[in-house]
C-alpha cells in the first residue's frame, strides 16, 4: 500500500526536498477552493482524530463558532506524551513541511489567521527543524501576507510546553498556551466556542493535521476508500516493546493485528522467539489484552487494526485504537509491575485539581507498590479495583479515565497474577521480569 | 554566581521580545514557557528566585504568576543542578526494555542516586516520563539531544564526551540563542 504520510523520508527535511516529490501542491489546490469545500472535502474523507480520540475531524470543524470581528485559531496539539506513542516526534522530524502545509490549509479552512504549533518542551530538536521549516516557508511565501496571491494570511507559530502529560488534553493545553498552569477546563464551553484567549480554538493532533495534505490532494472520496467502514484512511502506529522491529508504520487501516505484530513488513515478530502475552494496543491509557483476545475478538474473529475492531466487546474484552501505540509485551513480563509503572506515571502526571483522580491515583500506586514489595493482599485486589471505579468518569477531563482503564482492564484479565503475588511473595524477586542488558548481572 | 547581577545576554533579550510578540497584544504572559528555557540557558540551567522575578518583570506580571508556572512543569529545576542534566524514560515501554538496569547503572557509575548531582558539579541524574522514543528503547534526554537505543557502552561513551566538553548543556540549546532565526516570526 501506498504511504500517505511518511512517504519520500530523506534525510533532508528541506523545502525544496519536499517540493521535490509534490510538496505543497495541496496548498496550491486549496487555495483555489472555498474554506467550506475544504471543510467538505475533509467531512467525505472520514478522518478522525489521530490523537486518541477519534473524533471526526470535519465535523469538529463544522463547529467553530465564527462571530464577527473575533480571531480564530488552530492549535496543533505536538504534545505527545502518551507512554508507547512516539510516531508525530517521527513525523516532525523528518517531514516537518507535511505539517506546515496541513497548518496552512486547515487554517484557511477555519478561517484562522494566527494559528500555533505546541510541542512538547522535551522536542526542541524537534521545535527548531518546525522553526526552519517555517521560516523556509515565510521566505517562499507560503506563509505570511498574500499567501501564493490567494489574498490568505496566516502567521504560524511553534510554541514550547514545559514537561507535563495534562498539557496534551485539548483544554489543558490552551490554558498553557496562554502561560498558565495546564488546568484542564470544565467543557462547556468547548474550544470551538471559547478556547485559547477566549476566542474560537480547534485544536488537532499533528497527524491529523498532515493528513489534510494528501486528503486535498487525492480528494476526500479517494481518502475514504482506504481502510474499512468508518475506519477511514492510513494510520501511524508507534510500535514498542518486545519485537523484532519497533518503529512507527504507517497502516492502511484494517491489517489483521495478527499481521502486524508477526510480518515481516511490520513488527517481525517477538523477540527471541519468545510467547506473545499481552498488547496495549493505543498508548497506555487504554485497556490490556491478553494474546487471546488482541488477536482474535471474543467471537472468535480475527481483530483488524480499526477504531471499531479493537473496541469489539466494549472493555469486558476488547480495547481502543487510541493514539495508535501498541506496546507488545512478551511472556517474560510482570502484568502487576508494568501497570505499577503505569500507575506511578498517572499520579505522577495528574494536575491535581480533581480530588479522584489525584487521590485516587495516588492510592492505586500505594496498593500496588505493597503487590511488589510482597505485602498485597486479596482484599488489595479488591480495593485496587474499587479505587479505579471511583476515579473513572468523575474528573473534569479524561486523565482519571486514562489512570483506571490499565487498573480494571489488568484485573478483568491477569487476575491470577495478582493472586499469584499474594500467595507466593517469596517468588517475587525471581521473576525475570523485563529485559536486562547485557553484562549487568553483576549489578 | 552569587552576586552576579540577573540579566539576559543582548542576543537572549532580543529573541526573548521576538518571541512575545508572536502572542497578541497584552497576552504576553503566553511566552513565558519558552523564556524560562531560555532563562535556564542563560543563567546555569536552573530557576532561582531573583531569575524568576526577572522573567515577570520582562513579562509584566506578577512574580508568583511565574512561580506557579515554573513549579507545575517537569522542566523547569528549581534547585541548581550539574552542567549535564541526565534525563533516563523510566516509564513503560522504556522499562520493558530495560531502563532500570540504565539509571542503576549510571548511579553506579558516577556514585550518586537519582535526583542528585556528582560532586564536581558535572552531573546530575534524573529519571523522567515517557519522552516519545519508545521504538528506540531503552533511552535518555541530555539537553536537546536523544540518546536511543542505549547499551551500557554507549552509556559510557556518552558521559565520557559530556565531560571532556565540560559544557553547560540545556534543553534550549545555547547555539538556538547566539545564532539563526533570521526569520522568528513576529
Ligand atoms: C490526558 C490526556 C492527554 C492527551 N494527550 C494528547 C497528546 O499528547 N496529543 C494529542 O494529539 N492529543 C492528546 N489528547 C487528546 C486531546 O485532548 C484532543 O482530543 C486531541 O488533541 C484532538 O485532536 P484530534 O481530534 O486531531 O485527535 C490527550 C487527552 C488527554 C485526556
Ligand atoms: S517509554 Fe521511554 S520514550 Fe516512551
Amino acid at each position: 500500500m501506498a504511504k500517505l504520510l511518511i512517504d519520500n523520508i530523506t534525510s533532508s527535511c528541506s523545502l525544496s526536498d519536499y517540493k521535490s516529490y509534490g510538496g505543497y501542491t495541496a496548498l496550491e489546490k486549496a487555495l483555489k477552493l472555498k474554506p467550506e469545500e475544504i471543510v467538505a472535502e475533509v467531512q467525505k474523507s472520514g478522518l478522525r482524530g489521530r490523537g486518541g480520540a477519534g473524533f471526526p475531524t470535519g465535523m469538529k470543524w463544522s463547529f467553530i463558532a465564527k462571530p464577527e470581528g473575533v480571531p480564530r485559531h488552530l492549535v496543533c496539539n505536538a504534545d505527545e506524551s502518551e507512554p508507547g506513542t512516539f510516531k508525530d516526534r517521527y513525523l516532525m522530524q523528518h517531514k516537518p513541511h507535511i505539517l506546515v502545509e496541513g497548518m496552512i490549509i486547515s487554517s484557511y479552512a477555519l478561517g484562522a489567521n494566527t494559528s500555533y504549533i505546541y510541542i512538547r518542551g522535551e522536542m526542541m530538536f524537534q521545535f527548531h527543524i518546525l522553526q526552519n521549516a517555517i521560516d523556509e516557508a515565510y521566505a517562499a511565501g507560503l506563509l505570511g501576507k498574500n499567501i501564493l496571491n490567494s489574498g490568505f494570511n496566516l502567521d504560524l507559530h511553534v510554541h514550547c510546553g514545559g514537561g507535563a502529560y495534562i498539557c496534551g488534553e485539548e483544554t489543558a493545553l490552551i490554558e498553557s498556551l496562554e502561560g498558565k498552569r495546564g488546568n484542564p477546563r470544565i467543557k462547556p464551553p468547548f474550544p470551538a466556542v471559547k478556547g485559547v484567549w477566549d476566542r474560537p480554538t480547534v485544536v488537532n493532533n499533528v497527524e491529523t493535521i498532515a493528513a489534510v495534505v494528501p486528503i486535498i490532494n487525492m480528494g476526500g472520496e479517494a481518502y475514504a476508500k482506504i481502510g474499512v467502514g468508518k475506519s477511514t484512511g492510513t494510520k501511524l502506529i508507534s510500535a514498542s516493546g518486545h519485537i523484532n522491529k519497533p518503529g512507527v508504520y504507517e497502516i492502511e487501516l484494517g491489517v489483521p493485528v495478527e499481521e502486524f505484530i508477526y510480518s515481516e513488513n511490520y513488527c517481525g515478530g517477538i523477540k527471541g522467539g519468545r510467547k506473545l502475552k499481552a498488547v496495549v494496543a493505543g498508548g497506555s491509557s487504554v485497556p490490556i489484552l491478553p494474546a487471546e483476545l488482541i488477536l482474535k475478538t471474543a467471537k472468535g474473529e480475527p481483530r483488524l487494526m480499526t477504531y471499531e475492531s479493537l473496541s469489539e466487546g466494549g472493555f469486558a474484552t476488547g480495547t481502543m485504537l487510541g493514539s495508535g501505540g501498541f506496546i507488545v509485551m512478551d511472556e517474560s513480563t510482570s502484568i502487576v509491575k508494568n501497570l505499577f509503572n503505569f500507575s506511578r506515571f498517572y499520579h505522577h502526571e495528574s494536575c491535581g485539581q480533581c480530588s479522584p483522580c489525584r487521590e485516587g491515583t495516588m492510592w492505586m500506586e500505594k496498593i500496588l507498590r505493597k503487590f511488589l514489595e510482597g505485602r498485597g493482599t486479596s482484599a488489595d485486589i479488591d480495593l485496587l479495583w474499587d479505587v479505579q471505579g471511583k476515579i473513572e468518569g468523575k474528573t473534569i477531563c479524561p486523565l482519571g479515565d486514562a489512570a483506571a482503564w490499565p487498573v480494571a482492564s489488568a484485573i478483568r484479565h491477569f487476575r491470577a497474577e495478582f493472586e499469584e503475588y499474594v500467595k507466593n511473595p517469596q517468588n517475587i524477586k525471581d521473576v525475570r521480569h523485563y529485559y536486562r542488558l547485557n553484562n549487568l548481572q553483576e549489578l | 554566581m552569587a552576586n552576579k547581577k540577573i540579566e539576559f545576554s543582548p542576543e537572549a533579550l532580543e529573541l526573548v521580545h521576538r518571541i512575545i510578540k508572536r502572542y497578541p497584544e497584552g497576552k504576553q504572559k503566553s511566552a513565558i514557557l519558552p523564556i524560562l528555557h531560555i532563562a535556564q540557558a542563560e543563567f546555569d540551567g536552573w530557576l532561582s528566585a531573583p531569575v524568576m522575578d526577572y522573567v515577570a518583570s520582562i513579562l509584566k506580571i506578577l512574580p508568583i504568576e511565574v512561580y506557579e508556572v515554573a513549579t507545575f512543569y517537569s522542566m523547569f529545576n528549581l534547585k541548581p543542578v550539574g552542567k549535564c542534566l541526565i534525563e533516563v524514560c523510566r516509564t513503560g515501554p522504556c522499562w520493558l526494555m530495560g531502563a532500570e538496569d540504565v539509571v542503576k547503572y549510571i548511579e553506579k557509575k558516577l556514585n550518586i542516586k537519582e535526583g542528585e548531582t556528582t560532586k564536581d558539579g558535572m552531573f546530575t541524574l534524573k529519571t523522567v516520563e515517557c519522552l516519545a522514543a519508545c521504538g528506540s528503547a531503552p533511552m535518555m534526554q541530555v539537553g536537546e539531544t536523544y540518546h536511543e537505543n542505549l547499551t551500557l557502552e554507549k552509556v559510557d561513551s556518552i558521559l565520557q564526551d559530556y565531560k571532556s566538553k565540560g559544557e553547560l548543556v540545556t534543553h534550549w540549546d545555547k547555539k538556538h540563542i547566539a545564532t539563526n532565526y533570521t526569520n522568528l516570526h513576529e
